[in-house]
């Protein structure tokens, strides 16, 4: 079968050369062959470095012209243009000004060009990208965190919305963008989730039944 | 930063952090791999000559281990301080910028580990010196060795010595290193527990 060498792994001649430190991960694809499949490490990092297809959160620094310059935590600004969004065109231009939240895709990510995103999925449709509204909160977390809160049925997530209502944006970043009622309820959110990095289940489970009880 | 440890062999410690793959400045960017720097700030006072010196040595360990191809035109940037020197500080060094280098996630095809050799008048061989004998000794040797086959990386030696002592002193330091090894898999795995 085919194997597959996904992050932390590279190819060395003939052999496998492991680059980061992490546990070793397993997939096992759907023919079920003895050696195919998928493997890679899960190593924990601060630092974010861009992959095509990955959904961030970037946040505007500058206009040159016909493109937005992003900043979204890599060693490089990625640029993102004015036509990318959806349903924009020369004369109905998006309205993006400097300091706005942008959630959008890489369509180029690699370690030789400038990355480049988009606010559109290949149909043209946005599916849930674009320009983030006002209010909320942005805060930055592990990249480990963001990757366990976006796995199926996370618990933390569902505990949490059993709090309070409110609406979550994950970057792959590392970034967060949270918005509740009130101020106080989105900044006991941003604090539950940071420090559940940290947490035991158990633990978080007593700290969510603190706050439901008041 | 990155990344910020502390391993300490005795009473020497040396605190580790790491920034990268990160912008670079017009001037230092390398068009095919990372620029990485490398800091270090002594306990007390300015950075001098001998702090440039040992600046280069673990620049130029830690470019022979880290896969900078991957991040073009990025800089790394590694700064160590100085906490406490008691002896064998540029092995704790080392040490300290492996550590970061591990704990940051930037990718490397090996690891290293720094050991001090010293001799003493007599001839004997002493790992891990402290500064009283540092002192006393005819000469000393640090060993930067690799994880993978425990190739020696960087050697550089205060003193004389002859050709045999410096192998003697090798074989002492390649033992010495795999308990190095395992302390680092030890920290290693105590991390990734808690998660």
């Amino acid at each position: 079968g085919r194997l597959l060498c996904g992050p932390g792994l590279r190819r060395s001649g003939t052999g496998l050369l492991v680059t980061k430190c992490g546990l070793l991960r397993h997939r096992q694809a759907g023919g079920a062959a003895p050696a195919s499949g998928a493997y890679w490490v899960d190593s924990q990092q601060k630092r974010y470095v861009p992959v095509k297809g990955d959904h961030v959160i970037g946040i505007v620094t500058a206009k040159a012209g016909d493109v937005f310059k992003l900043d979204v935590g890599g060693s490089e600004q990625a640029s993102l243009s004015y036509l990318a969004f959806e349903g924009a065109t020369k004369r109905n231009r998006p309205n993006v000004q400097v300091g706005d939240l942008v959630y959008g895709q890489f369509l180029v990510a690699n370690k030789d060009m400038e990355p480049e995103m988009v606010c559109i999925d290949s149909h043209g449709r946005s599916s849930g990208m674009g320009i983030i509204g006002q209010d909320g909160f942005l805060f930055k977390v592990s990249l480990g965190l963001i990757r366990k809160l976006l796995a199926p049925k996370c618990e933390i997530i569902q505990e949490l919305s059993q709090l309070y209502p409110f609406e979550l944006v994950l970057g792959m970043n590392g970034r967060i963008w949270v918005k509740a009622k009130t101020v106080q309820q989105t900044l006991i959110i941003v604090n539950i989730l940071e420090a559940c990095e940290y947490m035991t289940a158990e633990q978080r489970r007593q700290v969510l039944a603190k706050f439901s009880g008041n | 930063p990155r990344s910020a440890l502390s391993p300490s062999p005795g009473d020497t410690s040396v605190l580790a952090g790491l920034y990268g793959p990160a912008e670079v400045k017009g001037s230092k960017e390398l068009p095919d791999r990372a620029a990485l720097e490398v800091l270090l700030r002594p306990k007390v006072g300015l950075p001098g000559v001998v702090e440039r010196s040992r600046e280069q040595l673990l620049r130029q360990t830690c470019e022979a281990v880290v896969l900078g191809a991957l991040h073009p035109r990025t800089a790394i940037t590694l700064v160590l301080q100085v906490l406490s020197d008691a002896g064998s500080l540029l092995s704790c060094c080392l040490n300290a910028a492996c550590m970061g280098l591990l704990d940051a996630g930037l990718p490397l095809s090996s690891l290293f580990c720094g050991v001090t050799c010293a001799l003493d008048p007599d001839g004997a061989i002493v790992l891990d010196p402290t500064t009283q004998q540092e002192q006393e000794a005819r000469a000393i040797l640090t060993f930067a060795i690799d994880s993978a086959e425990r190739k020696v990386l960087m050697t550089t030696t205060k003193g004389s010595c002859s050709v045999e002592e410096m192998q003697q002193c090798l074989a002492a330091a390649q033992r010495a290193a795999d308990t190095i090894f395992q302390f680092y898999r030890d920290s290693v795995r105590r991390k990734y527990s808690k998660s």
